[in-house]
C-alpha cells in the first residue's frame, strides 16, 4: 500500500492528499510534526534523506515534493486524469500550480515568517505573508479569468485545483484575508468545499489534527 | 526586453517565431533561454511575469509551464527521461529550486531584507536558503547523478542547477566546499554551449560593465 508520510495543517500535504483521493488510491497515513520536528528525527531521515514533508513511499521508492509525487501518481495511476489534454489549458494549469508553489507558499510557511518576525519585527510576518499571498491572488485571477468554468480551468477538477484549495484554506482559515477583490478565488473555494474528494484532504479531517 | 528570434525546426525545415521576454539577470528566464537553446532554436503577459513566452496568439509564463509547454509542442530533445523515478527524480530536484530556494533570493526579497534588516542580514538570509536547499540537492541527487544531474544526459533538473548554480556562484559567493557535486555540475554546465549561450552576462540587456 501507499504510505504518506504527511502533515494535517502542511499545505503542500493537503495538495497530495486530494489527489490520492480523486484518483481512488488507499494509502497509509503517516503522520510527521512539522512544529515538534519529526522531520530531522533520525526515523524520518532514513526514509527520506532530505528531510521534506510530504514524501510519498511506493514500494521502495520515496518521491517527495508535493508536485513531483502527484506528476508521479498521474503517470502511474492515470485514472481521473491531472491534467487535460489541450496543451494551452495543460500550460495554464502549470502557471496556477507554480504560481501557488514558488509565489506564494514559500512566504507563508513558518520557518521565513518566524525569520522575518524575529529579524524584521513581530507585526511584520503577518504583513510579509499577506503582500504575497494578495499579489499571488491578484495574478491568479487574471491568469484564470479566461479559462475558469465550474473549476480553475475549466468544469472538470485538474491540478490548478489542487494547488488552490489549499492556498485559499490558509488565507481564509487561518490568516483571514479579506477576499472582496477576488471573487473568482472565493467562488473556487466554495466549489471546493462541495467535494468528498477535496473535503477529506482538509487538515481538520486529519488523523494528527488535534481534537480540538 | 523583447527578442525576437527565429528557429528552424530541423525536420520539417520552417521558420518558427517566438517571443521571449526575459530579463537578463532572471534565473527563472535563465532557465528557459537553456531549454529554448538544446531545442536548437532560440526562439507579455497579462500577470506581469517574468519570463514570458509568446508563441502566436498564446502566452504562457512561469519558467516550468513555458518548459512543459515547450517539451510537448518540440518534442526534440526531451527534457524529461522517460523512466519514472528519474523523471520524478527530475521534478523534485526542479522544485527544491523554484519553491525553496529561487523565491528566497530573489530580486524583491532580497531588496526588501536588505530594507528592514540591513546589507548583512540579507547575505545570510540568501545564504541559509540556498545553502539548505543545496543539501537537500546533494542528498537527492547523490544516486542518480552521472555526467549531469540525473545521469549521463541533460535533463530538466540541470536547467533549474545551471541558473541557480550561477547565481549562487557569482552573485552570493557561496561556500560550495560542501557541495562537491553540484560544483561538478557547475563546472560541467560551463562546457555546454546551450547553458553557455543563456548565461545573463550573454543576453541582450545584459550591462556592459
Amino acid at each position: 500500500m501507499l504510505k504518506l508520510y504527511s502533515y494535517w495543517r502542511s499545505s503542500c500535504s493537503y495538495r497530495v492528499r486530494i489527489g490520492l483521493n480523486l484518483k481512488g488510491l488507499e494509502y497509509e497515513y503517516k503522520a510527521v510534526d512539522l512544529l515538534k520536528g519529526e522531520q530531522f528525527s533520525p526515523e524520518f531521515l532514513k526514509i527520506n534523506p532530505i528531510g521534506y514533508v510530504p514524501a510519498l513511499v511506493d514500494g521502495d521508492f520515496v518521491v517527495s515534493d508535493s508536485f513531483a509525487i502527484l506528476m508521479y501518481l498521474e503517470e502511474k495511476y492515470p485514472q481521473h486524469p491531472l491534467l487535460p489534454s489541450d496543451l494551452k489549458r495543460k500550460a495554464i494549469n502549470y502557471q496556477a500550480a507554480n504560481l501557488v508553489s514558488s509565489s506564494i507558499q514559500p512566504f507563508q510557511n513558518l520557518t521565513g515568517v518566524k525569520y522575518i518576525e524575529e529579524k524584521v519585527g513581530a507585526d511584520e510576518g503577518d504583513v510579509w505573508t499577506k503582500t504575497h499571498i494578495e499579489k499571488g491572488f491578484v495574478a491568479l485571477e487574471k491568469l484564470l479569468k479566461d479559462y475558469a468554468g465550474e473549476y480553475a480551468t475549466g468544469d472538470e477538477v485538474f491540478l490548478a485545483d489542487l494547488f488552490l484549495a489549499p492556498q485559499l484554506y490558509a488565507a481564509i482559515n487561518v490568516i483571514n484575508l479579506d477576499m472582496t477583490q477576488f471573487p473568482l478565488l472565493l467562488r473556487l473555494h466554495e466549489a471546493y468545499s462541495k467535494l468528498p474528494a477535496f473535503q477529506n484532504a482538509v487538515p481538520e479531517k486529519q488523523p494528527d489534527a488535534p481534537s480540538s
